[in-house]
């Protein structure tokens, strides 16, 4: 493992039961993911995207191989050694959001805090700071269902980095967005993968999202084909 | 505490749902109170009116007495003896001399008991004070059930039959000097009333009688010779089967409400287990354990309860206390019933009913919750997150 790996991944095969037989999902994947990277997992639907992803975020396991995160082993981590590794270190983004719909934006983004037991004033405070970065300040007592697609997934971009964690996960994060509201994100998810230098991996086949990563990973039949980090034009 | 204060929270975000669950919750623990109360308010009026109008606390019963075999009542009389006849006049016990006879109203015949009674006796509330009553007829007073009965009215002057202590057979007329009301079916219900002497000279038993009743104020147990001591509680052993026996039809209704409630949370939570997938698998994600996530809907379920007693409080408690001030008036015709019943019933709620009402419905709201929530367990978080239906 390099020295600024936060993520190592060797060897991972992923088998589902299909009938009576097994599909498999991803088939001997080698990848080590570095601290403070914006890097996309792309590739059609079914290469095995979204299951790298819930691998990684421990909330499955690989058939074979071994996935390491923050220094541990997923497969050995037992359930709630596996639960305090998402509360502590990991934050998801989802396609469909998954906010809490008896919440209100506020209670949505404090929800990772208070499983964390912080106080009440630390957690107020760091509540109020993520709304800041994703420019929902205005929108503190509104409860999901009164909110635009958009400002749905910057509250869930908030709640993902409230706890300031070393990796986001982001399952098609942009899938129900206009350009636009894409666009905005992505620029956001930019911003604060560059100031707090929290880890970024996508999981998309959205150019949208592809033209604002710094390495992508492209995936075909749960294989990995391409490898590449993506200069910006300034750094060409 | 992390538990109680999102399922606070999800219960005050869900709204409607949540305030419908209460309020049926609620609805129950009032109706179990409500109906438990009135079974027992029933019970301590009717013990009550058995120990004012029959019982008395405790009887003596001459030897030979056998209540539920008027054979026996020919044979069931006797001197009174010098100990009782001191507390007789000091007020404590009254004398009772039992006849069986026969009335003839309006020319029909109808069997029925005769008992004499000392006029100024003041320790059963059979109102005996008007056989005072100067009247050609032997002076009678009658229950309501025994006028309806017989058809008689208060001045009706009707002929009645009886057999002396030498096994002669006598009749004469009697007036129907008042007709009195009262809850206590066996006291009522076929059954005559007139004063000791005149029943003692009518049966040629004079200075005799069957039994004693010691008063509600009085208690006494000594052996007399000759006589046989009765305690209150196995003169009331009938009537504390019957409430037992009313205590399980109770219990049957206050098992049905349970169930409909139960069915409410196991409906709204089960609903929830469907509903709240992509939720629960959220809740997975952000880093809760799999049994945080069956605590935190078993606490939900188990704080519908919480919240019932509140908003049940709210409504009930005035609700309760209104009954227990104004009661309930029986059907006409439930004092037919055959066992004691008043006009108008009013609840007793004891601290233990409620007590125990709240905390058995708690912990059963507890146990519906906890079963479907237990099968989150077993649900993929993967799935859940997506909210797939398994």
């Amino acid at each position: 493992m390099e020295q600024n790996s936060i993520i190592s991944i060797t060897n991972l095969v992923k088998r589902f039961p299909v009938g009576k037989g097994e599909f498999t999902a991803l088939n001997g994947i080698d990848l080590t993911f570095n601290t403070g990277e914006f890097v996309g997992i792309v590739g059609p639907s079914g290469s095995g995207k979204t299951t790298l992803l819930n691998i990684i975020g421990s909330l499955d396991t690989a058939t074979e191989g071994k996935a390491v995160v923050m220094g541990q082993s997923i497969d050995n981590l037992t359930i709630k050694s596996a639960a305090r590794l998402r509360k502590k270190h990991l934050g998801f983004i989802f396609q469909t959001y998954n906010l809490l719909p008896v919440y209100s934006v506020y209670e949505n983004i404090e929800f990772p805090l208070l499983l964390l037991s912080m106080n009440a004033s630390e957690r107020k405070k760091a509540v109020l700071d993520a709304l800041d970065w994703v420019g929902l300040s205005d929108k503190i007592k509104s409860h999901p269902a009164q909110l635009s697609g958009g400002e749905c997934q910057r509250v869930a971009v908030a709640r993902a980095m409230v706890k300031r964690p070393e990796i986001v996960l982001a399952d098609e994060p942009t899938a129900n967005l206009d350009a636009a509201n894409s666009h905005n994100i992505l620029k956001m998810m930019l911003k604060l993968n560059k100031e707090l230098n929290t880890t970024f991996i996508f999981a998309t086949h959205d150019d949208k999202v592809i033209q604002y990563l710094r390495r992508k990973i492209s995936l075909e039949d749960g294989k990995v084909v391409k490898d590449e980090i993506i200069k910006t034009n300034k750094e060409q | 505490m992390l538990a109680l204060k999102l399922a606070y929270r999800n219960l005050v975000g869900a709204g409607l749902r949540t305030w419908l669950n209460v309020f049926v919750l609620s609805f129950t623990y009032i109706l179990i109170i409500w109906q438990y109360g009135m079974i027992d308010g029933w019970n301590y009026q009717a013990q009550i009116d058995m120990q004012d109008w029959e019982v008395g606390n405790g009887q003596y019963w001459q030897d030979n007495f056998d209540p539920y075999d008027f054979f026996s009542y020919e044979e069931s009389h006797a001197a009174i003896p010098e100990l009782l006849q001191k507390i007789t006049s000091e007020g404590k016990v009254t004398p009772i001399l039992i006849s069986q006879g026969t009335i003839y109203p309006d020319g029909r015949l109808q069997s029925m008991i005769l008992r004499g009674i000392s006029p100024n006796q003041k320790v059963i509330a059979i109102p005996s004070s008007d056989l005072n009553i100067k009247s050609e007829e032997i002076p009678a007073i009658i229950g309501q059930r025994m006028a309806n009965s017989c058809k008689l009215k208060q001045g009706d002057i009707t002929t009645i039959r009886w057999r002396d202590a030498n096994g002669t057979f006598d009749a004469k007329e009697v007036k129907i000097v008042k007709i009195f009301r009262c809850d206590v079916p066996m006291v009522d219900a076929g059954q005559m009333y007139i004063s000791l002497e005149n029943l003692q000279e009518m049966m040629q038993t004079p200075g005799e009688a069957t039994m004693f009743v010691i008063g509600k104020n009085s208690a006494m147990n000594d052996s007399i010779s000759g006589w046989k001591y009765k305690s209150r509680e196995f003169l009331m052993k009938e009537m504390t089967e019957l409430i037992k026996m009313k205590k399980v039809g109770g219990s049957v209704f206050y098992l049905i409400l349970l169930l409909l409630a139960m069915l409410a949370i196991f409906d709204t939570q089960v609903l929830s287990i469907f509903r709240r997938q992509k939720e629960i698998g959220t809740y997975i994600a952000m880093g809760m354990t799999r049994k945080q996530v069956v605590g935190l809907f078993t606490v939900e379920g188990a704080m519908h309860a919480i919240l019932a007693v509140i908003v049940g409080a709210a409504y009930g408690v005035p609700f309760l206390l209104w009954q227990m001030k104004v009661g309930m008036s029986m059907p006409a015709g439930s004092d037919n019933m055959g066992i004691p019943i008043a006009e108008k019933i009013f609840p007793v709620y004891g601290l233990g009913l409620i007590i125990s009402t709240v905390l058995l419905i708690l912990i059963i709201t507890t146990i519906v919750s906890y079963l479907p929530a237990h099968k989150i367990s077993k649900m993929k978080p993967t799935d859940a997150i997506k909210g797939k239906i398994q």
